[in-house]
């Protein structure tokens, strides 16, 4: 099962904004171009790619957690 | 009342610098920080520090009950705020006061005023401060529209009354352009803010950014002559000088006045800057606003004039008067400061908050180097990218940049990737030299390469 890592330290976002629906939910399939959350790092977002196809099956952290590279920030089956 | 302990409410280099005034000072100090922070170089050189939160800035540097708490915890009798985070934050200042403590910076109630743009504007009009012709207040329709274009001149901005970054805003260069425009602008204004009212506003094609360093005590004030801040990328400044070039000896006197004027008609205290639209083609500058607290490239003011900002804004926030007149300022030389960030210029500015192995300053007459750096420190990521600064001072312009050059390639931060690639680039760049430069030139520079290849070169 390939876990998606944080490319980068800094806080991480299930959401493109406060507001939005998440990116991904449980259930959803994935492509490797998808974007599943945002690294703020040093006020500037970063996009995170899943990298890998499959079905989302959730984050392994929290909503606006600060994360360090390599954390694995969702599981997709 | 004087100042005996000052708690900084603030991080980075700044927080370095104002410890560093406030023991020239005799005054212990206070530094907080947040949980991220704690291995942070201003907590090691405070007399006292104090956790005030987690690593979100929301909780930590920007929450006012918990500086407050921790300034009643520590007897602080004052506090500075940097720049950025509660500094620009008239509540803050109140809450300070109310407090029964000092807050080093202006009055909450100019803060307001020169936070809020229209009545900034209105104030500077009122102290005789040029600023950017405009439409007298709203227009409603494209016939007011045209009448307003024509009083200022071709080109014109139309911008949403209610507006701010950047929406709504359309440059028209004719009266059939505008015709065209005026309605699309509005209907944008109206979508996004609830609010179709345009202001109609000269547009200044490739200006310069010049501001006033200005010092007042709450009753009179001075100022420490110009800056040039137009090397600038996504509105955030890059390089920074002063003087500015090329500016004729009445300009200059006029300019620098003006913000004086200014700053004494609101009984300004402590350090603010004044900001300003230069048109290199007129000669004719232009209000745009006013910073109420310290600023990043406050050093290079320093180094020309000799004068302590930071240590002189703490004196005034204690009751003192201005130690300096305005005939004892005078400027020797030039200096240049450049932001050393960390980020890597040759990735689009990706943010790099790495750990320091390795660490080499350049020393010598005419350089300084203000930063929070040392040996086997962590950067942490939840905060800006500023690192530290490299200033240098020299008879001329052309010997600044010359000694920039040369203290740029004596500067080693290993493991971490900065923006010194883009610095050593500009000041190899002939434009620069020149003093070709406005506010619209470093971001088509960027774009068409040249840091690409200067890099390949080097």
């Amino acid at each position: 099962m390939p876990d998606i890592q944080s490319p980068l330290p800094g806080t991480f976002y299930h959401a493109p904004s406060p507001d939005s629906e998440p990116f991904k939910k449980q259930g959803d399939q994935v492509s490797p171009e998808d974007t599943i959350g945002l690294i703020e790092v040093m006020k500037t977002f970063i996009e995170v790619k899943a990298e890998v196809s499959g079905t989302f099956e959730g984050f392994s952290v929290a909503d606006a957690t600060p994360v360090q590279a390599g954390d694995i920030l969702a599981k997709v089956g | 009342m004087t100042i005996r302990k000052l708690l900084i409410a603030n991080r980075g280099e700044i927080a370095v610098r104002i410890i560093r005034a406030a023991q020239s000072l005799g005054i212990s100090t206070v530094q907080v920080h947040s949980e991220a922070d704690r291995d942070m170089l201003a907590v090691q050189m405070a007399d006292e520090a104090v956790c005030v939160g987690p690593a979100p800035a929301a909780q930590s540097y920007l929450s006012i009950p918990a500086i407050l708490q921790a300034a009643r915890d520590t007897g602080a009798d004052a506090i500075h705020p940097g720049y950025g985070f509660l500094s620009e934050n008239a509540g803050f200042a109140r809450a300070v006061v109310d407090a029964g403590l000092i807050f080093v910076g202006p009055d909450a109630n100019t803060i307001d005023r020169m936070g809020d743009k229209a009545a900034a504007r209105a104030t500077a009009i009122a102290a005789g401060v040029p600023v950017v012709p405009g439409s007298k207040g709203r227009v409603e329709d494209a016939a007011q529209a045209l009448t307003a274009a024509e009083e200022v001149g071709f080109p014109v901005l139309i911008k949403a009354a209610a507006g701010g970054g950047g929406r709504g805003i359309r440059i028209a260069h004719n009266a059939g352009e505008l015709a065209r425009l005026a309605p699309q602008a509005r209907s944008e204004a109206a979508a996004a803010f609830g609010d179709g009212g345009l202001y109609i506003e000269k547009l200044i094609t490739n200006p310069r950014h010049i501001e006033v360093q200005v010092l007042g005590d709450g009753t009179d004030a001075v100022h420490c002559y110009e800056r040039e801040c137009s090397l600038q990328r996504r509105r955030q400044k890059v390089w920074e000088e002063a003087g500015a070039f090329g500016l004729s000896t009445e300009t200059r006197e006029a300019l620098c006045k003006s913000a004086a004027d200014l700053a004494r008609s609101v009984g300004y205290r402590g350090a603010g800057t004044v900001e300003y639209l230069y048109d290199d083609q007129s000669g004719d500058f232009y209000f745009i606003e006013m910073n109420t607290r310290i600023q990043v490239e406050h050093p290079v003011t320093e180094m020309v004039t000799g004068v302590d900002l930071v240590a002189e804004m703490i004196r005034v926030a204690g009751g003192a008067p201005l130690s300096i007149t305005q005939d004892e300022i005078t400027v020797t030389g030039h200096a240049i400061e450049v932001r050393i960030n960390a980020e890597d210029p040759l990735r689009q500015f990706m943010p790099f908050p790495g750990k320091l192995t390795s660490m080499r300053v350049p020393e010598g007459t005419g350089i300084r180097f203000d930063h929070f750096l040392y040996e086997g420190y962590q950067i942490p990521p939840f905060y800006d990218s500023l690192l530290g600064k490299l200033i240098v001072h020299a008879p001329t312009r052309d010997q600044a940049i010359d000694l920039m050059a040369e203290a740029l390639g004596s500067l080693e931060l290993g493991g971490l990737r900065t923006t010194t690639p883009l610095h050593k680039a500009l000041a190899a760049d002939p434009d620069l030299r020149a003093g070709r430069i406005h506010t619209q030139w470093l971001e088509p520079w960027l774009e068409q390469g040249n840091l690409t290849a200067a890099a390949e070169e080097a």
